[in-house]
This record gives C-alpha cells, sequence and structure tokens, in this order.
C-alpha cells in the first residue's frame, strides 16, 4: 500500500525536473555548444558526437542546441495557450452548466457548433492578415493565442455537465438557501469543484498545442524558421523509415513526456493516494 | 498391332495440341505479372483532353494511343497510331498516314474520323485544357479533312511550333464508341476505380502493337496504381514489396536505399527541371517603393544570386543528388542547352561589393540602402515540400553573411496562388518549374511579357523592361522558325539575357532519381516523365 | 417531458447544422486561396483557359446565394459537385462514409475500452505506481504527433482504427481518472468506506453513477476528437474516407465539399453530443 509521503516526494521531484528544464532552457546562451541557427553543412545529418551530442539536423544544425531554445518557447507558450483554453472553457462550460435551462442549451450548441467548425480557414486567413516580415516572436505569440482561443470546446461540454451535476447538489443548495447566489456561488462553490475537469484541461492542451503549433506552420503561422519548437523537432519523427536508425531524433519526445508528467504529479490530489 | 496404331493416334494428337497451343502463344502475349505503384494524388479525369493534373497524366500516358510517340530513351518522334506524317513549310498543317486494321478497347474500329472527332474535340474553345491550348497559336478554326480512312490532315489558322511533337501528349478518342473517353487505343485500360484509393489499369485486348518477336503487347496482365500522396509511406510499401516502382525517389531515400540495395535505385542524371527563386517586380504589388526598388534591380537580384551557395543546396538538401543550375534549361537539354553559360559562383564578398556599389552600405552587420532602409524581405513557398524549406533556411543563412535578414514564410498552395497571381502580395517566391518537355515553346508564356504565367511580372501591357521586349522578340522568332538551329539561336540569346538579369534566380537542378523492385523486368529509367514507366508495354513483372 | 426534450435537441440539431452549413462556407469563401487553382501556374495553359478557370467558381463568389440554392438542390438530394475531384458530393460521401463510420467507431470502442479498463482499475487498486504508469504512457501517447501515431500504423500494418484509438484514448482517460479521484472524495464515498463496502461495490454502485453524466460528456466530445483524427489517419494510412476527403477539399478550397462535409461532421457532432445530453438528463432524473 503506497504511503501519502510518496505524492509529496514525487511532486517534489516533478517541481524539481520542471525547474531544472526551465533553468536548462533559460540558461542556452551559455550550455549550447552553438546557436541554434548555425548550420554546419559539412556535417548535416550527422548522428551524435563530441561536437554535436545530439548530432545535426538535416541541413547540419546542432540539435541539442536546438532542443535547448525550443524548450523556452513550447515550455513557455504551451502551457500559457493551454491555461487560456481552460478558463475559456470554464467561463463558458461552467457557467453555462451552473445557468441550466436555455443557457445551457444555447452554449452547448454553440460549443458543438465550435467543435465542427473547420478553423483551419480562419488560421489561413489569420495569416493573411499578418505582414509577411512578422517576427518570429509575434507568429509564434499570435499562434498560441489562436490555439488557446480555439482548444476550449471539447473541455467546455464536460464542465457543463459536471456544472450542471454540481447545481443539484446538497452543498449548492444549502449554500444557495444560505443566500448566496449568483457570481459568488458559482465561483466559490461550483467552480473550485471543477478542478478535476479544468486540470484535465489543461494538462492535456499542453503537449496537444505544443504539437498543433507544428501542425500550423503548413499555413504559415507557428515558429518560423529558424527558431527551433518542440513541435518543429518533433516532426522530424515522421521520417519513420528511418527513425529506428536514428534514436537520438526521439529526444525531444522524451523530454515532452518528461514535462507533461511533471506537470501532472503537480496537480495530483492529495488524497490520490489514501487506500 | 492395335496397340501401335493407338500409341501413334495419341501421339498425334498431342503434337497437334501442342502445335496448337504454341500458335496461339506466338500470336499472343506473355502474360507476365502485375506491376503495382502510387500516385501522389487523386485522378481528376479519365479524359484525356481534359487532363492537368500528374495522376491523369500518367493515366493517359499508359491507356492513350497517340499518333506519335517520343521515345523517352532516344528523345526521338517515333510512329505510334501513325505510320508517317509530314509537317508543311509553315508549320500549319500536318499530315498523317494512320496504320489500319486498328479497333479501341471495345472493339470499335479506329479510322481518320476518329482523328478528326479527336482534334475538334480538343481544339473547341469551350475545352480550357493545357493540351488543347498548346495548339492555340492564334485566332481562328482549325481544319480536319479526312482524305481516307486512313489518311488524314489537319490545317491550323497559325503556326504552331513543333507541331509533331505536340501529338505525344493527344490521345486518340472514338467518334463512334458508346464508351466514349473510356474506349482507348492504348496498351491498357482502366478496368477499375476506387474513389481515394486505387485505379486498376488491364491489359488492352486490342492493342495493337507487337514486339520484335510478333507477341502482343503489352507483356503485363494489369497495374494497380495506388493513390499515396505521403512520401514516407510509398517508401515503406516499396522496401516492403507492395508496390514494385517510386518513379519520383526522393533523395534522402534514395541514399538510404542504396545503402542496402544499389541495385534497386536509378540516378538517371539531372532532370529537367528546376528549382529557383524570383522578387516580385510587379508595379502595383502592395509593397513599399524601396523594396520595389531593390527587386526591380538587376544588380541586386545578380547580387543575390552571387551570394547563395547553390553548391551547398545540392550537396546538403539533395544529398548530391543535384547540380548547380545555370540557367532556365537544365544541361541534361543537350540540344537548347546554352553551353556557353556557367553557373553563378558562390561569391558573398563579390555580392556585398556590388551592393556597395550600387549605394547600399553595412550598419553593424545589416546591409541598409542609400535611404537607411534595412534590408529584410520575405521568402515565400508552398508548405509540405521540405526541399524547398531547407533550402529557403539555407538562403537565410547565405545572405545573413552579406547583412540582409530574410524571412521563410510557408503558406499552403492556394494561399501562396494567391499571392503570385492576384494580389501580388509577396517579396520573394522559391517554386521549381516541372519541364516535361524539351521544347522550348513549352516555356513560352513563362517568358512572353504579356502572359499570366510570366511570373515575376505578369501580363505587362507592353514589355517594361528593353530586356522583356527583345526576350519577346526572341521568343516568337524561335516559334516561327523551322529550321532548328536559327531557333536554338535565338533561344541560346533568350538563356544569355536570363542570366544577365536575373528575373528567375535559378537554384539547382534536381536528379532524376527513381527505384525499381528486383522483379521487375525490362525497366530502364530515364530523364523525361514518366521516368520508370515510360515502356510500360515492354515491362514485366516476375 | 423526454419526448419534448428529444424534439427540443432535434430542432437545435438541425438549425446548427445548417448554420455550421453557413458559417463553414463563409469561413471558406474569405480565407485566401479561394479563387485559385493550381493550373493557372501550368506554363501551358492560355490566357483564356486561366480566366475560364476562374469563372467555375464564379456562383460561389456570393456566400449567401450560393448556399441557398445548395439547400434547395440539397432538398431533391443533389449536394452540388465536387470542383477538385469533379464527382457529385452526393457519390463522394456515400463512397467513403462507410469506411469512416467503421474506422471512428471501432477507433472510439477500443480507445473507450481502453480508458474504462485503465481508469477503473486505477480507481480500484488507488495504488500511486499504477496511477504513475498510466499517467506516463497516456503522456507519452499525447506527445506523439497523431501523424507519427498513423505513420506506425503502417509500418507495423495495423488497422488504422488503433492509431484513433491511440489518439484519442489519452486524452479521455485523462478526464475519466480525474473525475473518479474527484468522485472518491464525496462525503457519501467516504461513509460507504467507512461502513465497509467493499471497493468494487463502490465503484460501480457509488462512483461511477455519479460521474456518469460527465462521462457522457465526454463521450460525445470524444466522437468529434476521433472524427479530427481520423484526417491523418486516412491520409497517411491511404484509407478513402471522409477524413481524406476534408483534408483534400480544405487544399482545393473545394467549397462545395467542404460545406456538406461540415455539415455531416455537425450533425454527427451534435447528434454524439445531444445523444450524450438526453441519456445524462435520463440518468439524473433517475439518480434524483
Amino acid at each position: 500500500m503506497a504511503k501519502p509521503a510518496s505524492l509529496s516526494f514525487w511532486r517534489g521531484v516533478a517541481c524539481a525536473v520542471l525547474l531544472l528544464v526551465v533553468g536548462v532552457s533559460l540558461a542556452a546562451n551559455w550550455l549550447a555548444p552553438a546557436g541554434y541557427a548555425k548550420q554546419y553543412r559539412e556535417a548535416a545529418g550527422a548522428p551524435p558526437s563530441h561536437e554535436h551530442w545530439l548530432g545535426t539536423d538535416d541541413i547540419g544544425r546542432d540539435r541539442f542546441a536546438r532542443v535547448l531554445y525550443g524548450t523556452r518557447i513550447s515550455l513557455l507558450l504551451g502551457p500559457a495557450a493551454a491555461l487560456l483554453s481552460t478558463l475559456l472553457a470554464a467561463l463558458i462550460g461552467g457557467l453555462a452548466g451552473y445557468l441550466g435551462g436555455g443557457w445551457a442549451r444555447g452554449a452547448m450548441a454553440v460549443t458543438d457548433l465550435f467543435l465542427s467548425l473547420p478553423w483551419l480557414f480562419l488560421l489561413i486567413t489569420v495569416r493573411a492578415v499578418l505582414p509577411l516580415n512578422v517576427s518570429p516572436l509575434v507568429s509564434v505569440l499570435v499562434t498560441f493565442l489562436m490555439l488557446g482561443l480555439l482548444g476550449w470546446t471539447s473541455a467546455a461540454r464536460v464542465l457543463c455537465a459536471t456544472a450542471g451535476t454540481l447545481r443539484n447538489t446538497d452543498f449548492v443548495r444549502q449554500a444557495r438557501a444560505s443566500g448566496i447566489g449568483g457570481a459568488r456561488l458559482f465561483w466559490i462553490h461550483v467552480l473550485p469543484n471543477m478542478k478535476p475537469a479544468l486540470y484535465a484541461q489543461f494538462w492535456i492542451s499542453i503537449p496537444v498545442f505544443i504539437l498543433s503549433e507544428a501542425n500550423l506552420g503548413i499555413l504559415g503561422l507557428g515558429v518560423a524558421e529558424p527558431l527551433p519548437s518542440w513541435g518543429s523537432l518533433l516532426k522530424e519523427l515522421e521520417g519513420l523509415v528511418s527513425i529506428g536508425e536514428e534514436p537520438w531524433k526521439f529526444v525531444p519526445l522524451i523530454l515532452l513526456v518528461i514535462v507533461v508528467t511533471s506537470f501532472q504529479m503537480l496537480l495530483s490530489k492529495q488524497d490520490e493516494v489514501t487506500a | 498391332m492395335r496397340s501401335s496404331r493407338f500409341t501413334l493416334t495419341k501421339s498425334l494428337k498431342t503434337f497437334a495440341l501442342a502445335a496448337f497451343c504454341l500458335a496461339i502463344m506466338t500470336g499472343s502475349s506473355l502474360g507476365q505479372g502485375q506491376l503495382r505503384f502510387c500516385l501522389r494524388s487523386e485522378p481528376k479525369t479519365f479524359d484525356p483532353l481534359k487532363v492537368e493534373d500528374d495522376a491523369s497524366v500518367a493515366i493517359r500516358y499508359l491507356t492513350g494511343g497517340v499518333l506519335v510517340r517520343m521515345n523517352r530513351q532516344t528523345q526521338v518522334l517515333e510512329p505510334g497510331l501513325a505510320l508517317s506524317w509530314k509537317v508543311s513549310k509553315d508549320s500549319r498543317q500536318i499530315s498523317f498516314k494512320l496504320r489500319s486494321g486498328i479497333s479501341f478497347s471495345d472493339g470499335t474500329a479506329f479510322s481518320a474520323e476518329d482523328v478528326a472527332y479527336t482534334v475538334q474535340q480538343l481544339m473547341d474553345p469551350g475545352l480550357h485544357s493545357a493540351t488543347g491550348d498548346a495548339f492555340r497559336s492564334g485566332p481562328g478554326k482549325v481544319e480536319t479533312k479526312v482524305v481516307s480512312p486512313t489518311e488524314i490532315s489537319i490545317t491550323f489558322p497559325a503556326p504552331v511550333a513543333g507541331l509533331d511533337r505536340q501529338f505525344d501528349q493527344v490521345a486518340m478518342m472514338s467518334a463512334h464508341s458508346p464508351k466514349k473517353e473510356m474506349a482507348v487505343l492504348g496498351p491498357f485500360m482502366v478496368a477499375d476505380y476506387k474513389p481515394g484509393a486505387t485505379v486498376l489499369l488491364k491489359r488492352n485486348p486490342n492493342y495493337w502493337k507487337t514486339d520484335e518477336q510478333g507477341r502482343k503487347l503489352p507483356y503485363l496482365d494489369s497495374i494497380q496504381l495506388d493513390i499515396q500522396p505521403n512520401r514516407d509511406v510509398e517508401m515503406l510499401r516499396f522496401k516492403r514489396s507492395e508496390i514494385d516502382l517510386i518513379n519520383f525517389l526522393d533523395s534522402e531515400y534514395y541514399d538510404k536505399l542504396a545503402s542496402t540495395s544499389p541495385n534497386l535505385v536509378h540516378d538517371a542524371g539531372p532532370s529537367l527541371d528546376s528549382e529557383q527563386m524570383w522578387f516580385n517586380e510587379v508595379a502595383k504589388a502592395p509593397l513599399p517603393d524601396y523594396k520595389k526598388d531593390w527587386f526591380r534591380s538587376a544588380a541586386f537580384r545578380r547580387a543575390i544570386s552571387q551570394a547563395i551557395n547553390r553548391a551547398d543546396m545540392a550537396r546538403v538538401v539533395f544529398r548530391g543528388h543535384a547540380q548547380p543550375a545555370v540557367g532556365p534549361v537544365s544541361p541534361a537539354n543537350k540540344f537548347w542547352f546554352n553551353a556557353k553559360l556557367k553557373a553563378e559562383p558562390y561569391s558573398p564578398d563579390a555580392a556585398l561589393k556590388a551592393l556597395l556599389t550600387q549605394g547600399f552600405h553595412l550598419d553593424n552587420g545589416v546591409l541598409k540602402d542609400s535611404k537607411g532602409n534595412e534590408v529584410v524581405f520575405s521568402i515565400v513557398t508552398n508548405s509540405g515540400n521540405k526541399y524547398r524549406e531547407r533550402m529557403a533556411t539555407m538562403i537565410q543563412e547565405d545572405l545573413q553573411k552579406i547583412g540582409i535578414k530574410v524571412n521563410v514564410v510557408t503558406l499552403d498552395f492556394p494561399s501562396l496562388i494567391e499571392r503570385i497571381t492576384q494580389t501580388f502580395d509577396y517579396e520573394a517566391i522559391l517554386l521549381g518549374l516541372t519541364n516535361v518537355g524539351l521544347d522550348p515553346n513549352d516555356q513560352m508564356t513563362v517568358w512572353l511579357s504579356s502572359s499570366d504565367t510570366h511570373q515575376w511580372n505578369p501580363s505587362e501591357k507592353t514589355p517594361e523592361t528593353p530586356w522583356e521586349a527583345e526576350i519577346d522578340n526572341l521568343m516568337r522568332a524561335q516559334a516561327a522558325a523551322a529550321d532548328p538551329e536559327k531557333r536554338k539561336e535565338s533561344f541560346d540569346r533568350v538563356q544569355e539575357i536570363a542570366v544577365e538579369q536575373a528575373p528567375f534566380i535559378y537554384l539547382v537542378n534536381r536528379n532524376a532519381l527513381s527505384a525499381v523492385s528486383a522483379g521487375v523486368q525490362g525497366a530502364s529509367p530515364v530523364i523525361l516523365v514518366p521516368q520508370t514507366y515510360w515502356n510500360a508495354e515492354r515491362l514485366a513483372v516476375k | 417531458m423526454l419526448g419534448r426534450r428529444i424534439a427540443r435537441h432535434g430542432a437545435t440539431l438541425i438549425a446548427t447544422a445548417l448554420l455550421g452549413g453557413l458559417l463553414s462556407a463563409t469561413l471558406v469563401r474569405l480565407a485566401p486561396g479561394f479563387d485559385t487553382d493550381e493550373a493557372q501556374l501550368d506554363p501551358h495553359l492560355s490566357s483564356e483557359s486561366i480566366r475560364a478557370l476562374h469563372q467555375t467558381r464564379a456562383d460561389q463568389r456570393n456566400v449567401l446565394v450560393f448556399y441557398l440554392h445548395s439547400l434547395g438542390r440539397a432538398l431533391h438530394g443533389d449536394l452540388g459537385s465536387s470542383i477538385s475531384l469533379k464527382q457529385p458530393v452526393t457519390t463522394l460521401l456515400h463512397d467513403r462514409g462507410p469506411l469512416t463510420l467503421k474506422l471512428v467507431g471501432l477507433g472510439l470502442l477500443l480507445s473507450w475500452a481502453a480508458v474504462m479498463a485503465l481508469s477503473l482499475s486505477a480507481a480500484w487498486l488507488r495504488l500511486f505506481a499504477y496511477d504513475a504508469l498510466a499517467t506516463v504512457v497516456t503522456g507519452t501517447f499525447l506527445c506523439i504527433p497523431a501523424a507519427v501515431l498513423a505513420l506506425l500504423s503502417v509500418l507495423w500494418n495495423v488497422p488504422g482504427a488503433i492509431a484513433i484509438a491511440l489518439i484519442v484514448f489519452p486524452r479521455d482517460y485523462r478526464y475519466t481518472r480525474n473525475l473518479l479521484e474527484k468522485a472518491y472524495s464525496l462525503p457519501h464515498i467516504v461513509t460507504a468506506r467507512a461502513k465497509g463496502l467493499s471497493k468494487l461495490r463502490i465503484l460501480f454502485w457509488h462512483v461511477v453513477p455519479v460521474v456518469a453524466p460527465q462521462l457522457l460528456a465526454l463521450a460525445g466530445v470524444s466522437v468529434s476528437l476521433a472524427l479530427g483524427a481520423a484526417i491523418p489517419v486516412e491520409a497517411l494510412c491511404g484509407l478513402a474516407g471522409i477524413g481524406q476527403l476534408a483534408w483534400q477539399a480544405a487544399l482545393a478550397r473545394d467549397l462545395p465539399l467542404l460545406m456538406n462535409i461540415t455539415v455531416l461532421v455537425t450533425l454527427v457532432t451534435l447528434l454524439a453530443n445531444s445523444g450524450a445530453d438526453v441519456i445524462g438528463h435520463v440518468w439524473r432524473s433517475q439518480q434524483a
């Protein structure tokens, strides 16, 4: 039987891991053997070596450097976009479920519509509106903003159902009977009890948005060359025919899994381990 | 006695049966298996006159019967359904003498009437196809005259350069068959089509051709074409022997296959295709005036060209399976290539010097023009093409060395086309040119300044520069000339101007790479499309 | 009461699907590249042919008029013709629909089987190590790009449905696990445990019923997740389904095809979610 203390230990480990990853990425200027954009064209596609710990990519850029610098962007903006989508889901889905009736029906119809529309074309239009010479930072900020603004829909439905269930629970009825109503009831009594779904939404959104950013590269959004991101590094895995011979390409995936697992550890509840 | 007679009779019967079978076999085809390969997209049409996309072109090549066929290996025009032909001196009229006794796949007889019907359909003003437009050299009606069931002459309103060669793309259709475009004269016919999945071609039982031993062609029973846009999956399937050939093999897969099975890969040398970039020279483009000044300066364009390391591009991006490009024509096009031209040498110092003489200056490592504007521009290319994305990133690094900041933007193809053809909202584009044919007339609309596909500055009312006017005159001259040497002289000069003025900055000519499995007999990949199955009627699969 | 609810859902469904069709048509129409064709870059095409190419979409330039005409035709069973594939949309959807239905249906079944098996066992066992392992496994699949999972399914010759299941299940697992976790902290569960009820009884009689409405909502949402996952899986596995069709249509800005696919997807999404809502409502009423 697991002891309660083990969760605290693992949370500590998770915290340390995240801090380490963040710290290393911030120290990329000193730790990276070369700039993320420098092309060692004589050593393009090289395997790991003393000079290039994770080898080089197809045009000779040091992969280790790109992982370090890419961590900054993905680790900062991925969770930020995830937070935005979670908050939107909480507001829209949670409020709809809390208010019930026509509000819930209307909000969920809008949510279903949102789920079905081809947002690809909105993103293409956003790219068209942005100047061609937009700075890579603005491009990536806009990308993650769009992801956050569009990624709330699946969680909203679950949150609506959760809030709908909570609306009729005894403690909420009791609170209402005590004279607490409206926004206060929602923020103080209902919203905190939606944490499981909120945490799930946040946790899922981080890797999903990081990967989506890379896919949005086909529309001209996302991180522009030569800036690296985890998403663009993970796209190398699509060359599956040779991936078995180049296992070092899995390092960004392993790093992402470690970070995502660490986030989950941080979000886990204390009473999870009581038997 | 009875027993001997019985034995003799039996032997005679056996011999007769064997002789009968041999007779059938001599007149019949070999029945040599099924060839399988992938199409990279869904075919849009089976109507040979409306073909535009690569998948439909492939099917037309395999099923269409043509009057003359360009031998992709020797690059010489050979008789097809026509035994002989004659082109008039003014290139307006062509007469064909057809083979007799030929039928379409459904048994309908083929005659000069079908040729007339096909040509009339092709030249219908409402058709709007690339195949038909190749013959539209001037306004007016096309006259067809059926002299006999096996003789026809076709007269065009204006000269058509390379008139006979153009018929390599025109698959004959039946005027009478109820099956319309599905009745074919080629070696194969469409037997089944599962949208999004496969196209199955079966041997055309009425195909007219035989081999040197008198055996009916094609050797193959069928060809299965799987629709597979993803090259990784295509490569996987080839390695698993699920398909027999890859027509356009990526250079990284070439190397990987070559390391384990060198006999399966083929490098036919430089192809006719080129990768190039160009700057926006459209006067009404929504760009700042100072940028327009840069892009419209030939000296600026040449300096950029000098600053790009083409050798690195060929070596790194294409793993050595490409050559630095010289000009609009690949060296693989032996007759038309201007051998006096050389690839631009990589020289960032010379490029910077040239820019400095133009009034640019370096300010803390950043190049600025005479008005103090930082030299920054974007290169747009189509997303999903990893080679172009890599080339653009390499150009970005090369130009950074001379203080120029380049932003690489990848867009989906429709958005890219809109910017190139309608909004002109771009600064530089990196794309490729696929040359299907050898003749410079195939590039006519690229060079004519009034054309919609004169990419750097389309649809000019009058040529905006003297050199564009010169190119217009030269292209028209070579199109009107009958003597190949005179044509070459004109087109050589076009190539020289193209290199001097650099409206296109030619980057590399990719090699024609392909893969053919060991079980395929008779394959001999070439540079002309279709590289691996150009002689499909003579291929066999063990 | 239930009948009225179902009728209300039905009316919302139709109205939302129609609105979805109009909105998607508007999005496609206004997006860059609408009025273009790859053939425009073909140097063999004459100016007249290029102008004729532009004209093929002339009737689509006014979205509202186009949409109303399309609705009128749809009432007679004519969904228009695909510009990129030059075939009737009805034929395309009819030919490809069953494959996607099968792929998505099987994928969802496998996904939910995995979700329920993993989350219920984790809730029952309540072992930190088991939870941690499940988190790592689901986190790994969440971090692998969908295209890579699809390619792996080709590499290992496994059905595309498994790739879809692997794309959908990590998301559903996390929600389910968190909801079950939360339910365990409810007062009546604590009471039940104190009273010595067996773990299995607590799980299936007291925990699962509490979270059932949310799980049903999640099930409804997972249908649209699976439909989204079908696009890369079909495209890469060479499966001629609606997902592959949608991707081709998007690249070609094929308005008639995209509009109809959106309406179809909206209907399916709404049906799934409305169904989940109705069942959830019935469940809550029975529990009350």
